[in-house]
């Protein structure tokens, strides 16, 4: 268990950082709303970082269990394709795609 | 949903709750996964509620527990903060806080403008959005996640043994937001881009992989624009 200071500290940097990105640009929008390059960004950023977040947190699940490449895989294609196949309802596709690796995890 | 667009402040409360519930699907699962998170790295349960209050950011919330189990050092949590909610940076653009009048209720909607609450009032046509409406939904989103950790944090305790392959729940996540955020053929660069910095990050620096990746994919994104911009600037010109 890591000491109380060190979680309070942690505690500490992730509210401010975290407000701060969410405040400041409200306060200098009038100079970034100019900015062809920001407003560019703005539309090209999401889909990659949740790309890019979607490999590194399947990288970090293999990383954890190296014997398990190919259930976290086959987690991620039911993951998909129960949210394409069933009206893509987060809650539902989270909970099988979960419930499978779990499951193959666990079983085999 | 060819309902009048709520008009008293009572029906706009309703109407933002009613808001929560598609975001809340989402939201109250994913705070029961980082209360058995919590609960499942040896940390203490009041460290679920206290992160939901403390970041209010469901994916760096999840990360940030193994971080904290790990005592990671405090420089590399502040990194990767800023690095994973880097992206609230581009919410600023499109979100009604002109709407917001009162001060306190303003820092509210800004400190609690999550990718959920974002999303959900980006699909509200202009003319039924509302500081009631807006705020109700994110007081309702922020309930979600708090309760859905303390449910956590209690079942989590009662389980006899750490039930193995849980942290699943954040890959299926971000793989389902992918799906949603890739609507047109219009975002194939970007997931190729991302792909690419991806698969070098891994390689080079696997140890921090994602941080790489998110640098390197802003740098080729800073290119695209570049050239995107040298290839219209011609057009512009005989405009």
């Amino acid at each position: 268990m890591p000491s109380t200071a060190y979680l309070a500290a942690v505690l500490a940097i992730v509210f401010a950082i975290t407000l701060a990105l969410r405040a400041v640009p409200f306060a200098v929008l009038r100079t970034l709303r100019g900015s062809a390059i920001v407003r560019q960004l703005s539309v090209w950023m999401p889909v990659g970082i949740l790309a890019i977040l979607a490999v590194t947190a399947l990288h970090g699940t293999i990383a954890a269990e190296p014997r398990a490449t190919l259930y976290a895989l086959l987690a991620v294609a039911v993951t998909a394709g129960v949210h394409l196949a069933f009206g893509r309802r987060t809650i539902l596709s989270v909970g099988i795609g979960t419930a499978a690796y779990v499951v193959l995890v666990n079983a085999f | 949903m060819t309902a009048p667009p709520p008009t008293t402040r009572k029906e706009q409360i309703i109407a933002g709750v009613r808001d929560s519930f598609s975001a809340g699907l989402g939201i109250f699962p994913l705070g029961i996964a980082l209360g058995l998170l919590v609960i499942q790295a040896g940390l203490s349960w009041w460290l679920a509620p206290a992160l939901s209050l403390a970041a209010f950011a469901g994916s760096l919330e999840l990360l940030l527990v193994g971080m904290m189990a790990s005592v990671t050092p405090l420089a590399a949590v502040a990194l990767t903060v800023l690095v994973v909610n880097f992206r609230h940076v581009f919410y600023a653009f499109s979100f009604p806080l002109h709407l917001v009048r009162n001060r306190l209720a303003k820092a509210y909607a800004v400190y609690a403008m999550i990718d959920e609450a974002y999303a959900v009032n980006a699909s509200l046509p202009a003319a039924e959005r509302s500081a009631p409406r807006l705020l109700a939904m994110q007081l309702a989103c922020q309930t979600y996640w708090v309760g859905g950790g303390l449910v956590g944090v209690a079942v989590g305790a009662a389980l006899p043994a750490p039930i193995k392959g849980l942290e699943f729940a954040l890959c299926a996540l971000f793989t389902v937001l992918t799906l949603d955020a890739f609507r047109s053929r219009r975002e194939i660069p970007s997931v190729l881009l991302a792909g690419a910095s991806v698969a070098v990050a891994l390689v080079l620096t696997p140890g921090v992989a994602m941080f790489t990746a998110l640098l390197l994919f802003v740098a080729l994104l800073l290119v695209r624009h570049a050239l995107t911009a040298r290839r219209s600037a011609p057009e512009a010109a005989d405009a």
